[in-house]
């Protein structure tokens, strides 16, 4: 099949503030949203289609066109998590291809800092559901999900602690080079804002074997938007547009049996790279949930950088920094580890994609031509969503 | 252990499952039309979609598939521990359970994947349903 090259990214903002105590999560949506539009060049009234992940107030679908004042004729409310966004971009590239609109928007706002929402290494497990009966007992929390999947690749692979924590280590750097991410980190009182060590990453306490401190996501404020539009549109926006080229999506869940260290990328991913007509070694930069180090490395795997279990040598040699070769610049913004984790961070994966494919991003990739944004919702080794978006440079 | 969080009912599909612990049992359920074996407790069959299936009493027996000690829980049950593992366990009838594995000195250093051990009903203080974990075999 031809690469198709019918709907792009054409504007872009990510709110700058990781801490925002006063203001709503709506204003948060709103604002980002026309700063976006501003982006692309676009007007209010242009919007027809609206992507919901049912992060604001009102209802899903509902209280945002409301607040907004708009009346869109196309109103998605996927909701998978943190991977919302990458499935929410695949809608928008096949309803804009079936001709449902031609400016679709996706925002995203949270006060998960200033309301001091438990996320993942603290969380209280609820109760009173079919699964959660099955697990609050135990004393589940979000991040005993993803350190099971690390001890297992461990057991399996011989992965260490050590090379997971190249992850960290390549992120922080790539923080310290965005100074919306070293605010983030100064806002919500990092201890030592500055580039870290393997050894740091090892030093720092565990919070689940064998997941470290730094080896866990923030959690922090903020949002953004992201402007997708028809081909018609992107000839005339203020910016090159960023062809989205190919999307896919799978859920996996706990089987019987099953493979823990696999997720549900392994299935989205060759659907993605099928449908764009490239593979994973032509990938300038990718773009990977990192909630945890666990998350980016099996993903990494299932997305095709390298054999399931051989991730911890890909990634032993620092490859995954934006200036060193032989492997994807990772995560380039700082990712959710030290620079934006709000609680749903897929819609951050796919603005840095952008940023990098206009040769913008703070830690730019040279060259940079294909961009893959990975979004992995939900809890990785219980049920979780993946969902895999390929872009192109104009 | 003694106050864990506890199944909340009405919740039809785990209700039984939870009834069995009082007797004692660590209940599964399999399909009477393709002998698939189904866990956690639901409605129907995962592999054919019949909703003819028929609780059986696992011998408790099973192996770690892999776990994690958890130092941070905030949950009052949880949060005095310290340290406590979670696991997956593969019981040996074909299915896999979260649960803990306790019966230990350490779980730093006294889990293991592929380790062997049995279920054991910890009563609580004040919960009503006694919690399936898992001690070494």
């Amino acid at each position: 099949m031809a690469q198709q090259r019918e709907a792009a990214i054409v504007g872009i903002h990510e709110y700058p503030k990781r801490y925002a105590p006063d203001v709503s999560a709506m204003n948060i949506k709103a604002v980002s949203i026309k700063a976006a539009l501003d982006d692309a060049g676009l007007k209010w009234s242009d919007i027809d289609a609206i992507y919901d992940a049912q992060d604001g107030e009102g209802g899903a679908g509902l209280g945002l066109p409301s607040y907004l004042g708009i009346k869109p004729t196309v109103i998605d409310t996927t909701q998978v998590g943190g991977s919302s966004y990458e499935f929410q971009a695949a809608h928008a590239m096949r309803d804009i291809t079936a001709g449902k609109c031609n400016v679709a928007v996706l925002s995203y706002g949270s006060k998960s800092a200033s309301l001091r929402t438990p996320i993942g290494t603290g969380g209280v497990s609820g109760g009173g559901s079919w699964q959660a009966n099955m697990e609050a007992p135990y004393g589940q929390t979000l991040i005993a999900g993803y350190a099971m999947v690390a001890h297992r690749h461990m057991h399996e692979y011989g992965t260490t602690s050590e090379q997971l924590a190249q992850i960290s280590v390549a992120t922080r750097h790539h923080a310290m080079r965005n100074p919306q991410a070293v605010e983030a980190m100064n806002d919500l009182q990092f201890v030592g804002v500055n580039e870290i060590t393997v050894q740091d990453v090892l030093d720092s306490r565990v919070v689940a074997d064998p997941l470290h401190l730094l080896e866990c996501c923030m959690v922090s404020d903020g949002g953004g938007a992201v402007i997708i539009a028809s081909k018609d549109v992107a000839r005339n926006t203020a910016k090159k547009p960023v062809w989205l080229i190919g999307s896919g999506e799978a859920t996996k869940y706990r089987e019987n049996g099953g493979d823990i260290t696999t997720s549900a990328g392994a299935q989205s991913a060759p659907i993605a790279f099928g449908e764009a007509g490239v593979s994973a070694s032509e990938i300038d930069v990718a773009m990977v949930y990192d909630s945890f180090t666990i998350t980016v490395a099996v993903c990494l795997e299932d997305l095709g950088f390298c054999k399931k279990g051989e991730i911890g040598d890909y990634i032993s040699d620092g490859k995954l920094r934006y200036d060193m070769p032989g492997g994807p610049a990772l995560n380039t913004d700082g990712g959710g580890l030290s620079s934006n984790h709000p609680g749903m961070r897929g819609i951050f994966l796919l603005m840095e994609s952008v940023r990098q494919l206009r040769g913008e991003s703070t830690s730019q990739a040279a060259n940079a031509k294909l961009a893959v944004a990975h979004g992995n919702g939900g809890q990785l080794g219980g049920n979780h969503a993946g969902g895999t978006v390929i872009m192109a440079a104009d | 252990m003694p106050n864990r969080s506890m199944p909340k009912f009405p919740e039809p599909d785990t209700q039984p499952f939870w009834e069995a612990t009082k007797r004692g049992e660590l209940t599964y359920q399999q399909c009477d039309v393709c002998n698939e074996v189904v866990f956690y407790p639901r409605g129907m069959c995962t592999n054919c979609g019949s909703g003819e299936l028929t609780w059986k009493v696992s011998k408790g027996e099973g192996t770690v598939y892999t776990y994690s000690v958890v130092r941070q829980n905030r949950n009052p049950a949880f949060a005095d521990l310290g340290a406590y593992a979670l696991a997956y366990i593969d019981l040996d009838e074909g299915f896999r359970m979260m649960s803990n594995v306790v019966g230990i000195d350490n779980p730093l250093t006294d889990v293991k994947i592929g380790q062997r051990v049995k279920v054991q009903f910890e009563k609580q203080d004040d919960g009503e349903y006694p919690v399936p974990v898992f001690v070494p075999a």
